[in-house]
């Protein structure tokens, strides 16, 4: 048998391979074992690149190897669960980088010309690889905090600039494309890689810090097309069937969050939503209750089902884990207890079952809004802990609030709400939460984690 | 020729986009970051590429791009073992607990 054959084969086999990995995903019993098939496949699949005629030095090879290998494992196992968003966030910018080195290497090394064709695949890898690196990098100094603050940044004739460097990408590249060999071709290829990662940056600079999950949804699916793209340079079948993949989940994860947020990608991706509005509060009727840590004891120590919502604050605290605690002292005393989860809990999809999960509950605990909002009447006590807009029913009920809309865990149908706060603030929206108001609302002031330490000492000293 | 390569390439693309939705859409929201993480992993496919230009034989302009190319491997590899062993320990953490 011909090597090529051999080589294409093996990739046939690799790309099942990666199909199935996604499909066993669709159960959590499955998916691990669907991961390692997926990674003996590329591993397969890099094995048999290697065996290529075409491959005649080593040296690059096995640096690249040695460096790239070492540093992903260095990220796979010091990153902390919570810092999975910026993670995901980098490892999107690294797919893009690497298509766009291909996209350079491929250029550089054929100075004989590349025809319209090849051009235009060069160009496209070029400016998808760039936008995704300088897109990712932003987006994770947004989620670390750390160089530039989560805050929309706004500023004047932001569309127009925009524009402007759009129609750049796009001019120097049609003038690219049309002839690879002239001698300002280098010139434009450096020309629309520059213009693209500048327009990565301005893309993402506006976007506020609590819609990063779907900057980063996003950004995953471009690092997928990125590979798409290169596939095309390369003429791989391989490359283009993976990078498809990855294109259609990110596709698929950014309309879920943008649908749970009640907003179209479009708006997300115009910005500046994350600043207060000012004027749209409702009249709220009634008061705020606030309960003690005894009488909230009392509560739970009589409910049968206990529904528990959890947002990003709860880990922000680290109170997961006594939240696994107070679960395992109401589960003693005869209660059920289940997890509801909205889809823009935590910040990237998926991040709050991560987060349970590493605490040790139980994943058949976790329920779907969908799942969990036709029992809502039949839950004797719902705990909100660290969670605020997604629980506000201001979104079903007042058309004049910014949540309207939105879908939300219908907390308040339950006999009793108690809601773990540190004070009397407003949501990230910067919405009166209409929950806090009801009659069947109790408010647990104070640091969730000590709070739910309390608790279960008096669990444990009650029984 | 050139257009008949094309064109059996964008047919694998469409079919692929086609597949992507039809699998992807059936994994529950317990498992998206997993999922995201994972498609990290596979986004690394572009190694492969990297792997073609890092090989290039001595010579002229392809030094350069060899050296190019090298640096695309470590970036890739970044995303396929960062990828994989980080989809594999977070996959590790979800268990069922034993009903009493």
């Amino acid at each position: 048998m011909e090597l090529t054959t051999l080589i294409n084969i093996v990739y046939i086999l690799s790309a099942i391979t990666f199909i199935l990995g996604f499909k066993l995903m669709s159960s959590p019993v499955s998916a691990k074992r669907g991961n390692i098939i997926s990674a003996v496949g590329m591993g397969a699949a890099i094995v048999v690149t290697l065996m290529d005629t075409h491959v005649e030095r080593f040296e690059f090879i096995l640096g690249g190897m040695v460096i790239g290998t070492a540093i992903g494992l260095l990220f796979a196992f010091r990153t902390p669960m919570t810092g999975m968003p910026q993670m995901v966030g980098l490892l999107n910018g690294f797919g893009g980088l690497a298509s766009l080195l291909v996209a350079w290497a491929e250029f550089h090394a054929h100075p004989e010309g590349q025809g319209v064709f090849g051009g235009t695949v060069l160009w496209l890898t070029a400016i998808i690889g760039s936008i995704t690196f300088s897109g990712s990098l932003i987006a994770w100094a947004k989620l670390e905090e750390k160089f530039i603050s989560g805050k929309p940044i706004m500023y004047t004739g932001q569309q127009f600039v925009t524009g402007a460097v759009l129609f750049g990408i796009l001019a120097t590249g049609v003038l690219f494309a049309l002839d690879t060999v002239a001698p300002e071709a280098y010139r434009y290829f450096a020309l629309f890689t520059v213009l693209a990662f500048i327009i990565g940056i301005l893309l993402v600079i506006p976007i506020g810090g609590a819609d990063m999950p779907v900057v980063i949804c996003l950004l995953n699916s471009y690092s997928g097309m990125a590979a798409c793209a290169s596939g095309f340079i390369v003429q791989n079948n391989l490359l283009i069937v993976a990078g498809a993949l990855v294109g259609a989940s990110g596709i698929i994860l950014t309309l879920i969050m943008c649908k749970a947020m009640n907003r179209s990608v479009a708006n997300v991706f115009l910005g500046g939503f994350g600043t207060p509005v000012p004027g749209a509060a409702a009249q709220v009727v009634g008061e705020m209750k606030e309960v003690k840590i005894d009488r909230a004891y009392l509560m739970l120590e009589a409910a049968s089902k206990v529904v528990i919502v959890p947002g990003y604050g709860m880990a922000v605290s680290q109170a997961q884990h006594a939240v696994r605690e107070l679960t395992e002292a109401l589960e003693k005393n005869g209660a059920e207890v289940s997890f509801a989860i909205h889809p823009v809990a935590g910040r990237m999809p998926g991040h709050m079952n991560v987060l349970l999960a590493e605490a040790n509950i139980s994943y058949d605990a976790m329920v779907e809004m969908d799942a969990i909002n036709p029992t809502m009447d039949t839950v004797d006590v719902c705990m909100v802990i660290g969670a605020n807009d997604v629980v506000n029913p201001a979104a079903q009920e007042d058309k004049t609030s910014p949540l309207w809309g939105m879908p939300i865990i219908e907390a308040s149908r339950a006999r009793t709400v108690i809601v773990m706060k540190r004070g009397k603030g407003k949501g990230f929206a910067g919405v009166e939460n209409l929950l806090f108001f009801r009659n069947n609302c109790r408010m647990l002031y104070g640091d969730a984690k000590g709070s739910l330490q309390t608790l279960v000492s008096e669990f444990k000293g009650g029984s | 020729m050139e257009t008949t390569i094309l064109v059996f390439l964008l047919f694998i693309l469409v079919l692929s986009i086609f597949l992507g939705f039809e699998v992807i859409s059936k994994v529950p929201s317990l498992l998206h970051t997993p999922l995201m993480s994972g498609s990290n992993a596979i986004s690394g496919i572009t190694v492969l590429g990297a792997l073609l230009a890092a090989g290039l034989a001595k010579g002229g302009a392809n030094d350069f791009a060899a050296l190019l190319g090298g640096c695309a491997v470590a970036f890739a590899m970044i995303n396929v073992s960062g990828g994989y062993f980080v989809t594999n320990r977070m996959l590790n953490m979800f268990k069922k607990k034993e009903k009493k």
